[in-house]
Formats: C-alpha cells, sequence, structure tokens
C-alpha cells in the first residue's frame, strides 16, 4: 500500500513538472481590450470598492483593539493571553479588505 | 515594471523554464530538506540529549521551532494533537519559509501566486473530510442536516456553501496578504527608493508570522470541528 502511494506522489509530481514546462514555453493569450466606458468604470470601481473596504476594516478592528486594550490595561498581566485572540481577530478583519484588494489588482489589470 | 523581475533561480539552467513561483518554491522546499536533514543527523548524537548545549546551535534551534510548533498545536487541539502535527506543521513551515523568502531581494515567495496557496488550503479542505470519515465513518454527513430533520432541506445548502467557502477563504487570504504586500514593497521603491520600503518590509515580517499562525490556527480548527464527538 505504501509504495503504491509513493509511486502515485511521483507521478503526479511529474505530471505537475510537464504540466508546468508546457504552459511556461506556450505563452500567454493575447489581451482583449475593453470599451473606455467600461474601462472609466473599472478604474472607478477598483478605487472606490477598496475604500469602503478600508473604512469598514477601520470601524471594525478599531473597535477591537480598543476593547483589546481596555483588558490590557485592567489587567498587565495577562496581555500575553489577551494578545493572541485579538492578533487572530484582526487577521480576520483584514482578510475581508485583502478580498477586495485582491478584485481591485483583477481590475486594474484589464485596464 | 512590463519585464520578468529577476530571480536567483533563474541562473539555474534547468529551473529557468518553469513558472517562477515553482521553480522558487522548488528552491525553498530544498532549503527545508536540507535543514530537515541536517537535523535528523543530529538525533544520533544521543549523549547531549539530557543536557542542552549553552549556546544557540544548530541542534537547539531546530528543537525550538519543533517544540514552539507542538506546543501550539497541542494547547490547540488537546490530547488529539500529535495525529496531526506533522500536517499542520509540515504546511506551516512551508508557508513561513516561503513568505519570509520574499523579503530577501532576488526571491519571489511561491505563495505570491493563487497555485500555491489554493494547493495548501485544498489540502487542509479534503484531509478535514478525510479525518471526519475516518472518525466518524459516514456518520460524519449528519453533520450537514442540522439539528432537527425536517429543516434538512433548508440546511444542506447552507451547510455545503459554508464548507466550500472554507478552502476559498483560506486561500485567498494568504494569498492576497502575500501579493498585495511584495506590491506595496514595489510600489515603495518605486516612489522613494531607499527610505520608505523599510516601513514596507517591516510590516511584511510582521504580516508573514501573522498570516502562518492564522493559517495554522483555522486548519486546526476544521479539524478539531472534524472529529469532534457530541457530548449530550
Amino acid at each position: 500500500m505504501k509504495r503504491f502511494l509513493t509511486v502515485l506522489m511521483l507521478l503526479g509530481i511529474l505530471l505537475g513538472f510537464t504540466y508546468g514546462i508546457a504552459c511556461a514555453a506556450g505563452e500567454a493569450a493575447p489581451a482583449a481590450t475593453l470599451d473606455s466606458s467600461v474601462k472609466a468604470m473599472a478604474a472607478l470601481a477598483a478605487g472606490l470598492g477598496l475604500g469602503i473596504a478600508a473604512a469598514g476594516a477601520g470601524i471594525g478592528q478599531g473597535k477591537g483593539l480598543a476593547a483589546a486594550l481596555e483588558g490590557i490595561a485592567r489587567n498587565p498581566g495577562a496581555s500575553g493571553k489577551v494578545l493572541t485572540p485579538m492578533l487572530i481577530g484582526l487577521a480576520m478583519i483584514e482578510s475581508l479588505v485583502i478580498y477586495s484588494l485582491v478584485i481591485s489588482f483583477l481590475l486594474i489589470g484589464k485596464l | 515594471m512590463e519585464h520578468e523581475p529577476f530571480t536567483w533561480v533563474s541562473l539555474v539552467p534547468f529551473l529557468r523554464d518553469l513558472p517562477g513561483h515553482v521553480s522558487n518554491g522548488i528552491f525553498v522546499s530544498l532549503i527545508i530538506v536540507v535543514i530537515a536533514l541536517l537535523g535528523y543527523l543530529q538525533l544520533k548524537k544521543t549523549e547531549s540529549d539530557i543536557i542542552p548545549a549553552s549556546k544557540l546551535t544548530f541542534r537547539n534551534f531546530a528543537e525550538l521551532i519543533v517544540e514552539a510548533l507542538s506546543g501550539l498545536i497541542n494547547t490547540n487541539m488537546g490530547s488529539r494533537g500529535k495525529e496531526f502535527t506533522l500536517l499542520v506543521g509540515t504546511l506551516a513551515i512551508f508557508i513561513l519559509f516561503n513568505n519570509l523568502s520574499g523579503l530577501v531581494p532576488g526571491f519571489l515567495p511561491a505563495t505570491d501566486n493563487v497555485n500555491t496557496t489554493f494547493a495548501c488550503s485544498l489540502t487542509v479542505f479534503f484531509m478535514t473530510h478525510y479525518y471526519g470519515v475516518r472518525e466518524h465513518g459516514i456518520k460524519y454527513l449528519k453533520q450537514f442536516v442540522g439539528p432537527l430533520l425536517w429543516l434538512a432541506p433548508i440546511m444542506i445548502p447552507i451547510e455545503l456553501i459554508s464548507h466550500l467557502a472554507r478552502p476559498l477563504s483560506l486561500g485567498l487570504r494568504l494569498f492576497g496578504n502575500i501579493f498585495g504586500d511584495h506590491q506595496v514593497t514595489a510600489m515603495a521603491i518605486f516612489f522613494l527608493p531607499f527610505v520608505l520600503p523599510v516601513p514596507a518590509m517591516i510590516l511584511g515580517l510582521f504580516v508573514s508570522l501573522v498570516q502562518t499562525f492564522v493559517f495554522m490556527l483555522l486548519s486546526m480548527a476544521y479539524f478539531s470541528g472534524a472529529i469532534s464527538h457530541e457530548e449530550h
């Protein structure tokens, strides 16, 4: 069973290599250009969308951070235990902004 | 910024033909394998097991990493932690080394590309269901039904969508953070060459560590959710 799985894994890696080399050899497809009014809306969406996402994240992270800092101020010895969930919460809220950032990059790529 | 960025891997003749993130990923994996092999060779020296060396030797460094990782996993997963240490620890070290390699000039982090991050998150997704089925048998599917049986037609689509959103969010979060960070550092170099990239790189260091930590925590939360037994 173990040998079968090892052979299967090596076969998968070999296939991955071949596909990678084939992909890099055949270059990218020609880019399609959009209409200029569509481009204007795409540029507007890229900027505004990220701005609104950042505003919401600023408010959310500010409230979370305020609660964490108040907890540390009341009990300085527990600062390690308060810091870890605070970092996790900040990363979760920030990930929503990151999704919007990825969409903005995609839109800017199409400009 | 239209030309191909320079990487050290483009000097190696065979790896040059592969896509950028694959060759850099291979390079970082080779570094990890060399470190792991050296650490394994150290395991044979058993006379220094009891009394650790006083300076920061290679053995102490490797033990530090392994203890930190397994301490984190045992804290979060309780008694079943030992089975998951291999998968979660490997993912964590791979993602950490890849993220940190983006700060060194000349390297392209493999997590800069959606393919790598979705590979990691799809691995976690499939292993969640594998562990769940191995633990519970076919009754694992009862999780999708919800508390009451007649609610099933509403609960099943909701649970399916939330389960499918997990690998998507895991992969996109890691990709967005590392890729966005790389772009910000590139723009900072463009605007104000030697001063502005420094805060961007400090942020990059912080973000690399935090994103690895968050990926590990979420994976462990999904594993715990899959293997948890209902206590009535």
